[in-house]
């Protein structure tokens, strides 16, 4: 009997080495007179435990993990015999990190073969689109708009209200966009679900361009995912092989078609003005809005653009699920969030769970803390634009107004842990540092703050005035948030003045003395 | 695996330009391409591409110098690329980077005078939940200590 094997061909376990083993369990049947089958997912997302490996089984598929090269021998004869192994994690789907989750968006991710629409629509792949075509455009706005979906790439702006707008504009041709141009730091789930579900992707981008008329998108994809590039262009390959793209999809009248483009390093073009320069073949220079991308988007005509997440999270809204979509969640944050635990912490992964979840669940509880074992003093949420909290706010709960209202933002949904030994200065200095190494150059606030304020930390970090500069600062981010074309510029403050405030004995000495004197 | 370039040669520019130049926005679509083919992108292929696209050579030039990715001269034989991002340097990354720095004899965003290694920094492969990590010559590698950055460095100076 064969004996069907999923290993993980996410770029985040090909790092720690699933070609490898894939190898390995080849060679290893080989040597055994075994029959095999290697389907190559994507991730489970439970990174700590990758490279894992899973078994099918009468009982379902059975994990083990992490692998290395020197377990393959044994965990293939356990697996043969259905045996017990010190790696056996048992059902994957029963692994309680996996099962406390609540899976809307990441459903498949993991489970089926990236390449293959077949096994996409034995998963439920494709229900969304097909209801979509018989509801038409305002049915499917209605949907859109019932479920609460906000803008999952940070700035949280109703999906429902943004493609009405791209619907009710008359123009000869509009566009989707898909901006998947993921630069933040600790963020992940755009490559994770690329790579490992790209068709969910290409259903939401169909589905778009149902709603509101567009009979082409681009997929903007940063440099640094080559492999998130393979798979979606493979996955759009065979989608229009399959009829799910191209003209009359579906046998409907709607035609649509897609294309991937590459970025090429800078992390301004994930703001979505600058990206539309950049698919246009232009340096990526922020636009001033208005006019908005959906009155005047990419080549001068009305765009959709939305971020990878978003349109992952319509085929399941547009299944039948708008209501059950928006039943999960915290006042105005609506449905289910991709959360992604990173940096230096000991269960890392991609956690998807409805709002409402606090900080101090995700880091201690989920994220069992630090991998050094060393006591969590910073997480970083939202990107190098989000703020530092320390575990005073760890009681905020995960939602776009809780953490706006502490001065911070969810963004994208990544979240970095830092132990005891950071210095939150020099946290704060790159911050600036990368703001003035990426800015686009267009606003003054960003171009020539960003470089005073690496400067000025500077100073206070070797102890130069350090009252007055600290005032420099403070001032400095002000201008920066008020004056600042797009959020790179505006949002720089947010992790500066957070490890100011929250971190205040890591810039030079506290001024103490003065506040004694008064 | 090392890429191999072919050496500059105007009439296949020519012909990778022509290859691409009817997309719309296609600028870094044919940088991207110049580059892949040989290395880097060279001087005499950014009037081709202006001709090419209609566009002014002062076009081409701001777009070409506006992007990280896109090389002015060839990169080192093997290149390692090193994520200096949030969530690297939370893991550890700063201790790597200069244990990597001395061992190369360089500072990041350098190539070694053998031109063997180019060492550069890489804002965020989104290999976040298994850092720190780096990408050498395309493959990448996650959960770096000291041993596996040596062992990195090796392989890039062999």
């Amino acid at each position: 009997m064969t004996m069907r094997i999923y290993v993980s061909r996410d770029a985040g376990a090909v790092a720690v080495g699933a070609d490898e083993i894939a190898a390995a369990l080849e060679q290893a049947a080989t040597k055994r007179g075994k029959t095999i089958e290697i389907i190559r997912t994507g991730s489970r997302g439970l990174y700590w435990l990758e490279p894992m490996i899973e078994v099918a089984t009468p009982k379902g598929r059975v994990a083990f993990g992490p692998m290395t090269e020197a377990d393959v021998a044994s965990v293939f004869d356990a697996m043969a015999a259905d045996g017990p192994h010190a790696l056996r994690l048992g059902i994957a789907d029963e692994i309680p990190w996996l099962k406390r989750q609540t899976r809307l968006t990441f459903a498949r991710c993991g489970v089926i073969d990236p390449r293959s629409v077949e096994d996409y629509r034995a998963h439920d792949g494709y229900k969304g689109l097909e209801r979509a075509l018989t509801l038409g455009s305002d049915g499917i706005l209605a949907d859109v708009t019932t479920s609460g979906l906000r803008g999952r790439g940070g700035a949280g702006f109703p999906t429902g209200i943004k493609w009405k707008t791209v619907a009710q504009a008359s123009a000869d041709r509009k566009f989707i966009v898909c901006n998947a141009d993921e630069g933040d730091s600790g963020t992940f789930a755009d490559r994770m679900i690329m790579e490992g579900d790209p068709f969910v992707v290409i259903e939401g981008m169909t589905i778009a361009g149902v709603a509101v008329g567009a009979s082409k998108g681009y997929i903007y994809i940063r440099s640094e995912y080559p492999h998130a590039v393979e798979a979606m262009n493979a996955a759009i390959s065979a989608a229009r092989r399959a009829g799910y793209l191209g003209n009359g999809i579906c046998g409907s009248a709607h035609s649509f078609d897609l294309e991937v483009r590459v970025g090429a390093g800078a992390y301004v073009c994930g703001e979505e003005t600058s990206l539309l320069e950049s698919l246009e073949g232009r340096r990526g220079i922020v636009r001033a809005k208005p006019p908005l991308p959906a009155h005047k988007g990419l080549f001068g005509k009305p765009t959709v653009i939305n971020n990878v997440l978003s349109f992952a999270a319509i085929p399941f809204i547009l299944a039948g699920g708008a209501k059950a979509y928006a039943d999960f969640g915290m006042g105005r944050s609506r449905g289910t969030m991709p959360i992604q635990l990173a940096g230096n912490i000991k269960f890392g992964g991609l956690f998807e769970v409805a709002f409402g979840i606090t900080l101090g669940e995700l880091i201690d509880d989920i994220g069992g803390g630090t991998f050094t074992g060393r006591p969590v003093r910073a997480v970083q949420v939202g990107g190098p634009l989000g703020a530092y909290f320390p575990r005073a706010l760890f009681d905020t709960p995960f939602d776009y107004e809780s953490f706006a209202g502490r001065d911070g933002l969810i963004g994208h949904g990544g979240i970095v842990v830092f132990d005891d030994s950071v210095d939150m200065s020099k946290q704060a200095r790159f911050a600036m540092e990368f703001c003035a190494v990426e800015s686009c150059g267009k606003c003054t606030p960003c171009r020539i703050g960003s470089t005073r304020g690496v400067e000025t930390i500077d100073k206070i970090r070797s102890g130069e005035c350090v009252t007055e500069n600290i005032a420099v600062i403070e001032d400095l981010c002000n201008t920066m948030k008020f004056g600042s074309l797009c959020a790179l510029g505006g949002f720089t403050p947010y992790p500066v003045m957070s490890a100011l405030k929250h971190f205040r004995e890591d810039f030079g000495p506290a001024p103490t003395r003065l506040q004694a004197a008064e | 695996m090392t890429a191999v370039y072919e050496p500059w040669d105007a009439e296949r520019g020519g012909e990778i330009i022509a290859e691409h130049s009817h997309l719309e926005g296609a600028t870094l679509v044919i940088l991207h391409a110049l580059q892949e083919a040989f290395g880097y992108v060279p001087e005499p292929a950014i009037p081709m591409v202006a001709s090419a696209l209609n566009l002014s050579r002062a076009e081409i030039h701001g777009v070409f110098t506006f992007y990280h990715d896109f090389r002015h001269q060839p990169a080192g034989k093997h290149v390692l690329k090193l994520c200096r991002a949030e969530a690297c340097q939370a893991a550890g990354g700063d201790a790597l980077a200069a244990r990597a720095e001395a061992k190369l004899g360089i500072a990041i965003g350098n190539t070694t005078a053998d031109e063997r290694v180019t060492f550069e920094p890489i804002y965020c492969l989104g290999l976040c939940a298994t850092a720190p990590s780096a990408m050498l010559d395309g493959r990448m590698v996650g959960r770096l200590d000291e041993a596996r950055i040596d062992a990195l460095i090796a392989e890039a100076q062999r």
